[in-house]
């Protein structure tokens, strides 16, 4: 059934989330720690436990499926509702920051990458 | 009957439409204009980014075009938790031995990552003549996210204008992840599941990395949120107290 597998990444995002937030609360910020990294960590698992017990039955990964097809529309969503007269109205100093950080992270990737040859 | 008022009633689903509308046009862009060379999830995330600035432009608002009633669904299924919930679904995809291996590597990235967006922050602070450490350390928790910018500038009681400030500066970070990554990533061998996890700990924002990866392959947006998911929160734990201690040590 596809509601289960729905229901299946709900119950792993909102424990996932609500782990996140509870995290931030014990370190004392204002902020979600890693909710949909244990989300996600939290739906490989169960839905492997599922598949060992047979229960991943007919369309059940339909109702997790559709939601990763679409993932790039909620992005368009996304970009479509930023604040992104803010950006360019405060003067030259956050487009400078912000591009400045963001040439110096690209120009990182690589370097960091290599970290795995070298020691495997 | 109000037709606009219908349309808000209805609003997610008035977006599901808009959405599919901007997709569709920008497959079209893509295919017969560019011959594919630039992807139409590419386009309409660019699209998307457009019309944010033009919806902020007429109504001054701050959600881009979800200021206009018609549009006001694109709140809704553009908001952290839809974008969230399909992060999260990508996540049967993932290979836990690649995430293993990939592990070290991207916890040095998300450390690294967020003690050089501080020091960037600073430096440019510093460029244009902010000497409190209280200024410099919105600045550069800003240049980490904009949700870091204003919890750091808060928790420190900096100025409103320099908390504005710090939000912009993530603002303009997320936007040019987005518009740039798909156009580099061959350059920087973001090509693979190892390096979208460096990625996403060094780049940091959800937003930018999300859309970023979107535009540029997929499959590789479950790595990159894996390590950006830290980030923010980790930025707003480490900038008001170890980062502000050091930078205030040193000037």
């Amino acid at each position: 059934m596809l509601i289960y597998g729905l229901g299946l990444l709900a119950f792993s995002y909102l424990a996932g989330q609500l782990f996140g937030d509870f995290l931030g609360e014990v370190i004392g910020v204002q902020a979600n720690v890693g909710g949909v990294g244990f989300a996600m960590l939290l739906l490989v698992l169960l839905h492997n436990y599922f598949q060992k017990k047979h229960w991943v039955k007919s369309n059940f990964d339909e109702g997790i499926g559709f939601w990763s097809n679409m993932y790039i529309p909620v992005i368009v969503a996304m970009s479509a509702s930023q604040n992104a007269l803010l950006a360019f109205n405060h003067g030259i100093l956050p487009i400078i920051a912000g591009t400045l950080i963001v040439i110096i992270g690209f120009a990182l990737v690589p370097l960091i990458s290599s970290i795995k040859t070298t020691h495997s | 009957m109000n037709i606009i008022s219908f349309f808000e009633k209805n609003g997610m689903i008035t977006s599901f439409l808009f959405i599919a509308i901007i997709m569709l046009i920008a497959d079209q862009i893509s295919t017969r204009l560019l011959r594919k060379k630039i992807p139409g999830s590419a386009i309409a995330i660019l699209l998307g980014l457009l019309l944010a600035y033009y919806g902020g432009m007429i109504t001054g608002g701050e959600k881009g075009i979800a200021d206009f009633p018609l549009f006001s669904g694109f709140k809704l299924v553009g908001g952290s938790m839809f974008r969230d919930f399909c992060i999260v679904s990508t996540a049967l995809g993932v290979s836990f031995p690649v995430m293993i291996q990939a592990g070290k590597a991207g916890i040095i990235s998300l450390a690294l990552g967020l003690v050089v967006s501080f020091v960037v922050g600073i430096c440019v602070g510093l460029a244009f003549g902010y000497q409190d450490a209280e200024s410099l350390a919105t600045i550069g928790a800003g240049t980490l996210t904009f949700i870091v910018g204003p919890v750091t500038g808060s928790a420190l009681g900096a100025s409103s204008d320099v908390i504005a400030l710090s939000v912009a500066t993530g603002v303009v970070k997320a936007i040019v992840v987005t518009v740039f990554t798909p156009l580099v990533a061959t350059k920087i061998k973001l090509d693979n599941p190892h390096a979208a996890m460096v990625f996403g700990g060094l780049i940091g924002t959800t937003s930018g990395v999300a859309a970023g990866l979107a535009a540029t392959d997929q499959k590789l947006v479950p790595y990159g949120a894996l390590t950006a998911t830290f980030y923010t929160g980790l930025g707003c734990l480490l900038c008001p107290s170890v980062f502000y201690l050091a930078l205030k040590a040193m000037i």
